[in-house]
């Protein structure tokens, strides 16, 4: 820790915070000191977003008390926290993509002239001399919608400091960005605080906040488990903390097997919603018994590429075949029917119909089929027998075959998934970000649970924005960008380099 | 972290749990358990507290015109003959009571069958407005059949008009579905302009020098023929001669079971239900979203023509231009669904709570020295307009069921809920 000052910039004391049979906060104590980085560290539910929501003013805690520079906040009022140099910025941006830099940093508290005209320059000004003052390089004339993710982060901290933030809170800030852009964030951050701001860090990733943290707090079902300094802490130490149990960081795998090629992609294009080119030409195939993943920056033609295997996009052109059969521009149900099994990348909005029980989202693609109907004249009771036996077989807690989906937890709810999509016993598993949004333990069982359908034969596609999960399952990766697989890669591959074929760097090398 | 929010404002929905803490394996199930129980009981609160808000602004309407409401709504009440359940009432008053239960019954047989047409489209996400078209075609149909074969057996001629009505409102309610399942036509559009085309149509049809005009009254009255007197509906309770109740009730009845056994028992209702709750995930699980919006729409307005056909050959026997421009009974039945939740015991509910009230407020039933019927009309109308409004602020009236609950069980035990999630 560099030089630290004596009385801490923020105080949360006693923080207790219950809804209606959960305590999310349960007297929670937390300080942070001038010109520190402190990072919070806790799974999804574990209370991290509810405190924050108490420091800034949105929640309105049962019990405790906030102080800012040893004066008392008034809780549940924003406008005080912001008055008292709190800034916050949100995971999901909050910016109006059709204004500028400065018109975005500036809103709400415009520079005028004659307290009627907006001051342009003004604004200009005052954003050009924060970014130059704090190294975040930005363009204060861009249009938002025009600048990248990254920079559109800066933005948003550009905004809390202009507000006159003295005490940032940074809400998962690396899950949009690349690995190069996360270390240019973190620069920021050291700058930031070098010149004596403080920073609350929110993450769930323990290398960044080994990484970045001078102190790490783990929240734990509510609790703050532990309050420790960077040194001595171990990603390890940490992912205990935070799940209560030794948790397996690393999978644990034999080399592959691969057999014969089950999914075979052979010059793929696909058309997005928008009529623009997203795939532009991919080939590829995944053996039985491999796990091939395909990594690459959000938005460059994955989720396209998932949605024309999978039959819910049709390919402008190519060929796609599944165990030997041609199955080019089949419908949902060929393709399901031809099988494949799909592991979709936005469980609650695809995956699961969250208003069905379990038992009929265990059924959505056979509810047709015998014996779970016949005659087109349902059998609750085959299909809740069935949903019984796999929750069971896949460990899904919080609700039985006549629970809505829409009342478990991500985790659980991505087990009913998985559980559905392997229970089809497809040749080919094509899985979308499977572990998207879930926490530590619950990440450690859809690992397992697609190494051992690996092991058992299957042909796996791996499609993730996380860099860990695609280096720690995946026997082969490709990179891609802009539509097209940049290169391939062995299970050894280093993560600098398949950053930079993330952004582009290894196009000279395509595949 | 957006998934951290979700799970705390489900947390905060879920008001109903625990009041000592729990903690084990056995835990979780049984909160889901609880969730689900009290959702149901938010599922019949809220219509309540809806229908109750509904008529406590209406009787402030009633003040506000200088009458009493409650003298008001008692007569109201008593000119539905819901007071015929009543087993002290006895003598003159409960021959009145009975024929007025037997009009309120002949309204609220209609009533749900557009009721289950508005809420089949519903719960496969379409809003349905089409339900007064789609039953007027059935009412023209089951008039043209009706009066055409005057000879045909009549049991044979009451099944055939009923079939006809209810595949032509199929048909008419599928155009919208088609529409929007082929080129995206939003269905609210659609089925209020098949509205229309049905309202002229039939208007045309009827007139005077109309091709269906009857010319038995001297060609100078715009009305069809008379159906067939053997293909009228069996009257089993009253007069038939002063419209009693016909046997229309038992197949709305029918209907309800049906309606409740095609989306819950069947392969149609289950995809008709994905496609209603998330189009996404059906369309990922292999379900043709396109033909459920077809289809969904053709099984809604079937119901929509079968009330046609039931209200013709049960007690209307023939339909003229005026009939057909005043009928309004496809446009009530958007309340129903919505105040009845699109659910088959809901919506009868509710067809019997709109049955009453257009016949209890009606000009025949109400005494004029207690509220005038006319403005009385008028409060049918309000007290719809209400629902349809409260039902959107769904939201709102469990949440003060919700706070109502976290009073009590703050008071029950201080540390209430003192778990963490599991």
């Amino acid at each position: 820790m560099r030089g630290l000052a004596e009385t801490p910039v923020l105080e949360l004391r006693g923080i207790t915070k219950r809804f209606p049979g959960i305590v999310a906060n349960d007297h929670v104590d937390l300080d942070l000191l001038a010109g520190e980085v402190h990072a919070l560290l806790g799974e999804n539910g574990a209370g991290k977003s509810t405190l924050m929501n108490v420091l800034y003013g949105l929640y309105h805690p049962d019990e405790g008390e906030i102080l800012v520079k040893g004066e008392k906040l008034s809780l549940g009022s924003p406008r005080d926290a912001i008055e008292h140099g709190i800034g916050m910025v949100h995971q999901h941006f909050m910016l109006i993509p059709v204004m500028t830099v400065a018109e975005n940093v500036v809103l709400a508290s415009e520079p005028t002239r004659s307290h009627v005209l907006l001051d342009y320059r003004e604004a200009e000004g005052r954003v050009r001399e924060l970014s130059e003052r704090f190294g975040l390089v930005v363009d204060p004339r861009a249009k938002v919608e025009s600048i990248g993710v990254g920079q559109q982060q800066r933005v948003e901290i550009l905004k809390a400091l202009y507000r006159g933030a003295d005490i940032l809170v940074l809400d998962e800030p690396t899950a949009v960005l690349t690995p190069q852009e996360a270390e240019e964030l973190f620069d920021v951050i050291r700058s930031l605080t070098g010149q004596g701001k403080s920073v609350i860090f929110i993450s769930h990733k323990l290398h960044e906040v080994l990484e970045v943290a001078d102190r790490i707090s783990v929240l734990r079902r509510g609790k703050l488990v532990e309050t420790i300094p960077r040194a001595g802490a171990t990603e390890e130490s940490l992912a205990r903390a935070m799940v209560g149990r030794e948790v397996l960081l690393r999978v644990d795998k034999k080399p592959a097997q691969p057999g014969e090629p089950v999914l075979v992609v052979e010059d793929l294009h696909v058309v997005d919603v928008r009529g623009l080119e997203a795939v532009r030409g991919v080939s590829f195939e995944v053996r039985a018994g491999e796990i091939v993943g395909i990594a690459g920056v959000d938005g460059n033609g994955q989720t396209e590429l998932i949605d024309a295997l999978t039959g819910l996009l049709h390919c402008t052109a190519g060929r796609v075949s599944v165990g030997g059969v041609d199955c080019t521009g089949s419908s949902p149900k060929h393709m399901l029917d031809a099988g494949t099994g799909h592991i979709p990348q936005d469980r609650q909005r695809r995956g699961l119909v969250l208003q069905f029980t379990l038992a009929e989202n265990i059924a959505l693609h056979d509810y047709d089929k015998e014996p779970n109907s016949k005659y087109s004249w349902l059998h609750p009771r085959v299909l809740v027998e069935r949903a019984r036996r796999l929750l069971k077989a896949f460990d899904v807690r919080g609700g039985g075959p006549q629970t809505h989906a829409g009342a478990l937890s991500g985790g659980n709810q991505q087990k009913v998934v998985l559980a559905r999509e392997i229970e089809r016993n497809p040749k080919v598993l094509i899985a979308g970000q499977p572990t998207r949004g879930l926490d530590v333990g619950a990440i450690e069982f859809v690992h397992r649970r697609l190494v051992e359908e690996r092991d058992e034969g299957r042909a796996i596609l791996l499609v993730s924005l996380e860099l860990d999960e695609i280096l720690s399952l995946s026997d082969r990766i490709y990179v891609m960008y802009e539509g097209v697989l940049v290169n391939e890669y062995g299970p050894d591959a280093s993560e600098q380099e398949l950053g930079i074929a993330m952004t582009g760097g290894g196009k000279e090398a395509a595949a | 972290m957006s998934d951290d929010e979700r799970r705390e404002h489900a947390a905060e929905e879920k008001q109903a749990e625990t009041v000592e803490p729990r903690t084990g394996g056995d835990y979780a199930p049984s909160v889901a358990e609880r969730l689900a129980f009290y959702q149901r009981a938010g599922g019949l609160v809220t219509p309540l507290m809806t229908a109750a808000l509904a008529f406590l602004i209406g009787g402030v309407v009633v003040l506000a015109s200088g009458s009493n409401p409650i003298s008001t709504y008692q007569a109201i009440f008593n000119g539905t003959g819901l007071n015929w359940l009543f087993p002290w009432v006895s003598g003159a008053t409960r021959a009145t009571a009975a024929i007025n239960l037997q009009q309120t019954l002949l309204l609220t047989t209609p009533l749900i069958l557009c009721g289950l047409a508005v809420a089949f489209a519903f719960r496969c996400g379409m809003f349905n407005i089409g339900g007064e078209g789609q039953y007027l075609v059935g009412s023209i149909m089951a008039v043209w059949i009706g009066s055409s074969f005057l000879k045909m057996n009549g049991p044979l001629h009451i099944v055939l008009a009923i079939v006809v009505a209810a595949v032509a409102g199929g048909i008419y309610a599928g155009i919208a579905g088609f529409l929007k399942a082929t080129v995206g036509a939003h269905e609210v559009i659609s089925t209020i302009m098949l509205n229309w085309i049905a309202y002229w149509v039939g208007s045309w049809l009827f007139q005077l020098g109309g091709p269906l005009q009857s010319h038995a009254q001297g060609a100078s009255v715009p009305v069809s023929n008379d159906i067939a007197t053997n293909a009228h509906l069996h009257v089993f309770w009253g007069d038939p001669v002063l419209q009693g109740l016909h046997i229309g009730l038992f197949i709305a009845l029918a209907g309800l079971v049906v309606y409740w056994l095609t989306l819950n028992r069947t392969t149609v209702g289950y995809q008709v239900r994905a496609v209603g709750f998330n189009p996404e995930a059906a369309r990922y699980g292999g379900i043709s979203v396109a033909r459920n919006y077809f289809r969904a729409m053709a099984i809604a307005g079937a119901f929509a023509g079968l009330a046609g056909a039931v209200d013709i050959l049960g007690w209307e026997f023939r339909l003229d231009v005026n009939d057909i421009q005043a009928s309004n009974i496809g446009f009530i039945a958007i309340a129903v669904a919505l105040l009845g939740r699109n659910t088959a015991i809901g919506v009868f509910f509710s067809a019997l709570l709109f049955g009453a009230l257009l016949n209890g407020t009606s000009t025949r039933n109400l005494d004029p020295t207690i509220f005038r019927p006319d403005l009385a009309g008028n409060l049918t109308l309000i007290i719809q307009g209400l629902v349809v409004l409260f039902v959107g602020a769904d939201v709102l009236v469990l949440w003060i069921w919700n706070q109502r609950r976290k009073l009590r069980l703050r008071r029950a035990s201080p540390t209430a809920g003192a778990v963490a999630a599991p």
